[in-house]
């Protein structure tokens, strides 16, 4: 694998762990599955393309989260006050925002940005030079992460996490679970919507159909970082979200190498999806059948 | 303290399964007054206290907690004034968070919830004096997932943070039915300590007869969605459980068929 890929890897890795922090939230957090993910990401991408044509591209990034925190929060509304499930939903969110997407993109389906300033372009210019997209992508992400991290461990932060693991005592002690649902997949779809403003900026390229199955990605990052590096501790399971989000992106790349034609992307990402959330009945099976096995092998001696 | 008034409430109004499960309830509690509840399966016991909590709508009648009217305010509202310990242990604490993140959300009742840190030193310190209170070694594992805890001891936890901030109505619905004897008996001796420290307006229903006259300072037998005896003062002094039988066997025309309220 040549260095440029892996370089590229990263840069991805990083941009996409802000959209996996976001999911991170609505699964893991408030334990619930928030589809409006794909619609948001777009929508963040169509933001910070229309700025960036205009010469706004860092206040895109600014614009693009309060646009992702309004599609959030019309999810979360959709789902306390009219009592539609989650996944419903956020279905619905979604397919509006389809419509939304286009109509912020002016009835056009994709929009080139080549020659055009972006963050990463801007920065060219300084001493970080050819690593720009990975620096700022990093900066951006290190300082997300830190704000999240900070968030969970105030008072609304716990309210938060508590409301996602029993609801019914959160309601028991005196607080609005319909509020915590809001701001939480506000805070959610917008940083999905930030990752999809720096995606755009960062591939000079948005088109409408480009959050298809981003929310399947988020959720394997999520979950691949959770396997490999861990979840004893709240900064522990956030970084591993993180590298979670890397490592996807280099089985996807390692993918790519040995000869995967990039069409079958989506099909990749949804088994490894499957595997991963299929791992804890597999082991099960296995030691299950490896138990049978040894005790065949112990009946067939007491035989002999 | 807790005034009710002519409350009624029926399931699936209309369809074949209608079932009426308070049939108006009138009820008054004093300041300080610990009220035990028993009844069979059906009774109205739980649903009496969903109503109270504002887990269900009443279809009639009103609730009035410290002389404010309830009936129509949203159970969050309802709960910063009342405490709860459900019969699960599961529902009254957060398994993935710590022992001290519990405290700390339960710490924050009836205040405003926003970016303030989560827990301070000097919430710290308190947390520890009351988990002390508990005698069950909590105090020193404050940073432990709530998880990790059995049963008994979330239930215990879960009875600390209903009273954390001092309700004016401690609702316990069967709070000790899933745990097993020996530490049952230990929640329900810990469950007295604290009403009895706070002065606490409590309600508790109990499947254990026995129980439901040893704790307490009044006790109501439900029936059919009816409060079918009220024993206070002397006479509940006087009552045995043998002659409590008789005595719901004789107003309710019933059998008591309930093995496990006469086990218990």
């Amino acid at each position: 694998m040549s260095v440029m890929v892996l370089m590229g890897s990263f840069e991805l890795g990083i941009i996409y762990a802000i959209m996996a922090l976001g999911v991170f939230i609505s699964f893991r957090t408030l334990n619930m599955p928030d589809l409006s993910v794909d619609g948001s990401f777009v929508l963040g991408a169509a933001v910070s393309a229309v700025m960036t044509l205009s010469g706004h591209p860092f206040l895109a990034l600014g614009v693009a989260f309060i646009a992702g925190c309004g599609a959030g929060s019309i999810t979360a509304l959709l789902h306390t006050k009219l009592k539609i499930q989650p996944l419903l939903a956020g279905i619905l969110t979604m397919l509006a925002l389809y419509s939304l997407n286009l109509k912020v993109m002016d009835g056009r389906a994709n929009i080139p940005l080549i020659n055009k300033v972006t963050v990463f372009s801007a920065l060219q210019e300084t001493a970080i030079g050819d690593y720009s997209k990975l620096v700022f992508s990093l900066a951006v992400l290190t300082l997300l992460l830190l704000i999240l991290f900070l968030f969970l461990k105030t008072r609304l932060g716990f309210v938060l996490r508590a409301t996602g693991d029993n609801d019914h005592m959160v309601r028991a002690l005196g607080v609005n679970t319909d509020s915590v649902i809001l701001v939480g997949l506000a805070i959610s779809n917008g940083l999905v919507a930030v990752a999809g403003a720096l995606i755009a900026q960062s591939q000079s390229y948005v088109d409408v159909g480009m959050g298809i199955g981003m929310v399947v990605i988020g959720l394997a990052s999520v979950i691949i970082g959770e396997v490999v590096f861990g979840i004893s501790s709240l900064l522990r399971r956030l970084i591993a979200v993180v590298l979670g989000s890397v490592l996807y992106r280099l089985i996807i790349a390692i993918a790519l190498e040995i000869g995967m034609p990039a069409t079958d992307l989506k099909l990749v990402s949804a088994v490894i999806v499957a595997l991963a959330m299929a791992m804890p009945i597999i082991k099960k099976r296995l030691s299950v059948v490896k138990r049978k096995s040894s005790l065949r092998g112990r009946s067939k001696k007491t035989d002999a | 303290m807790l005034r009710i008034e002519s409350l009624s409430k029926t399931f699936g109004k209309g369809s074949t399964n209608e079932k009426v499960a308070l049939n108006e309830i009138n009820l008054v509690l004093q300041e300080g007054e610990f009220l035990t509840i028993i009844g069979g399966n059906g009774a109205g016991k739980s649903t009496l206290l969903n109503c109270i909590s504002g887990v269900y709508e009443i279809d009639e009648g009103r609730i009035i907690l410290d002389s404010k009217d309830v009936t129509f305010a949203p159970e969050y509202k309802r709960s910063r004034h009342i405490g709860r310990v459900f019969q699960d242990p599961l529902r009254g604490t957060a398994h993935d968070m710590t022992i001290e993140e519990n405290l700390a959300i339960a710490f924050a009742k009836g205040k405003s919830v926003g970016l303030q840190p989560g827990v301070t030193k000097k919430d710290m310190t308190l947390f520890k004096e009351r988990l002390a209170l508990l005698e069950l070694g909590l105090e020193n594992r404050i940073k432990q997932k709530v998880g990790l805890l059995s049963g008994g001891q979330r239930q215990a936890l879960t009875l600390l943070m209903a009273t954390l901030i001092k309700p004016k109505l401690l609702l316990l619905d069967e709070h000790t039915a899933a745990l097993d004897p020996t530490i049952a008996r230990k929640v329900l001796s810990l469950t007295r300590k604290l009403v009895a420290e706070e002065k606490l307006c409590t309600l508790m229903i109990t499947h254990n007869m026995k129980a439901s006259l040893e704790y307490g300072t009044r006790t109501i037998m439900m029936h059919e969605g009816k409060i079918m005896m009220d024993l206070q003062g002397q006479e509940r002094k006087d009552m045995t459980v043998d002659r409590l039988i008789e005595q719901f066997e004789k107003r309710s025309g019933a059998e008591l068929d309930n093995d496990r309220m006469l086990l218990g």
